[in-house]
Order: C-alpha cells, then structure tokens, then sequence
C-alpha cells in the first residue's frame, strides 16, 4: 500500500514537472494568456484591460479596476454569498428553548 | 412548543474578560492599530493589494480580538451583537443601491460613469463609484464575521 501511494505521488510529480517545464516565460509576448487578439483574429479581454484600466477609472490599480468596475457584477455575487453564508451559520448556530 | 431564547445572554457568561492583564492591555493596545491598518488597506485598495474584503476581515479581527481579551459584555459599545446582521444588509444594499442609482440616472447597472456629478469627469466618476461599493463590501464582511462569532459564543 505505502509503495502503490509512493508511485501513484511519483507519477503525479513527474506529470507537473513535466507540465511546469512547458509554461511560457514570464511576460512572453507571444504567449496565448498575453496575445491581443486570439487565434482568430478577435480582441482579447484582458489585453483590453490592461491598456485601458488606469485611463478608464483613474485607479493605478488594475485588479480593483477589474473586480469593482469591469467585473463589479461577480462582486456584487461575492457579497452576497458572503452574507447569505453569515445568514446559514446564524439558522444553524440559533439558540432554541426546548 | 419551541420559543426563541433570549438572544445573547449566554455568551455573557462564556466569554468573560480575561484574567490575565497581560492579555488585556494588550488586546486593548493592539485593536486601534489593526482597525487602523484595516482602514489603510481599504482606503488604499485603489493604489495598492487591497479592498473592501482584506480591509472588512481586518476590522472583524479587531473587534473578535477585544471580545476575547476583554470579554463579551465589556465590548458591546463597540460593536453590539444586535447591531451586525442589519450592518451586513444595510452593506448588500449600499452595493445594490449604487447600482440602481446607476439604472436611475439612466445608465446600466452599477454604471458608475452617468452619476449626476458633472464636475467630476467620468473616469473620476468611476473612482469613486468603486469607493462606494467597496463600503459596501467592507460593512458587510466585517459585520457577517462578527456575528458568527457572537453565535459561535451564544449557540
């Protein structure tokens, strides 16, 4: 048992070794995550962003741009889910009088 | 027949202030510093790693650190228990709310650039739209986490 657990780890470290070999460099240009447009000729979203985040809501920050202005549906989702969370724990956590 | 208990009354008693005076004053000591780096991170959200969650996690942790050192009864004018589940609403509906002001103002949701401001240009406009909302979410995560601790305690 101790050793089929010792391969199956093996294997899966030699698969992501594998697959961390095959990433493309930090900041390659031509990398399809940095490409602005895609394989087929269309504009890429984050390309967008990057280039007019600052311009668009004179915030430095680009990853606040993206969650509160671009995005700022998902975040609504976000803090809701947050709330309604606090709400389950609150239903389960109330005290009863038997 | 299930009737509701009076709510809060046993944490009182399970959450005590501490006996150790070291504890005490260093709980006391260490809350405005951490509310206060709370704030940065929130206000600073704009410029650096940030926002209304890490800044709302960090008040919560100021206020559940003075209720464990100085104990449950001691810090209800801090923050009273009754008082964190309407907050957390009240932060869901400033979200929302500047999101209709967006639809009222005749633009699309959460649109922050048709606010009725005309001597800010739109990008500023979007600023502080994202400044408005991160309220919201920052009064809503802090007030969720400490009223799970204060159920935590009473349950």
């Amino acid at each position: 048992m101790k050793l089929h657990q010792a391969l199956v780890l093996l294997a899966f470290a030699a698969v992501l070794t594998m697959a961390a070999m095959q990433l493309p460099a930090r900041g390659d240009a031509a990398s399809p995550a940095n490409r602005v447009f895609n394989t087929r000729g269309e504009p890429v979203a984050g390309a967008h962003y990057i280039s007019h985040a600052e311009k668009d809501a004179a915030t430095p920050n680009m990853v606040t741009v993206i969650l509160a202005d671009y995005r700022s549906f998902d975040t609504l989702g976000e803090t809701l889910v947050v709330f309604a969370g606090g709400i389950a724990c609150l239903f389960i956590l109330r005290r009863l009088k038997p | 027949m299930i009737e509701h208990a009076r709510p809060f009354d046993l944490a009182a008693d399970r959450c005590g202030p501490s006996s150790s005076p070291i504890i005490r004053i260093a709980s006391r000591g260490l809350a405005p510093l951490i509310q206060i780096i709370g704030l940065y991170v929130f206000f600073h959200g704009h410029y650096s790693p940030g926002g209304g969650f890490q800044g709302g996690v960090l008040l919560a942790a100021s206020i559940i650190l003075l209720r464990m050192g100085l104990g449950f009864a001691n810090t209800q004018t801090v923050m009273p228990s009754g008082w964190t589940v309407p907050l957390g609403a009240v932060g869901g509906l400033i979200y929302i709310g500047t999101g209709f002001f967006a639809v009222l103002c005749g633009g699309n949701f959460l649109d922050y650039g048709v606010f009725p401001m005309p001597w800010l240009d739109p990008p500023h406009l979007h600023s502080y739209g994202i400044l408005f909302i991160e309220v919201g979410v920052t009064l809503t995560v802090m007030s969720t986490l400490v009223a799970i601790f204060d159920h935590l305690l009473d349950g």
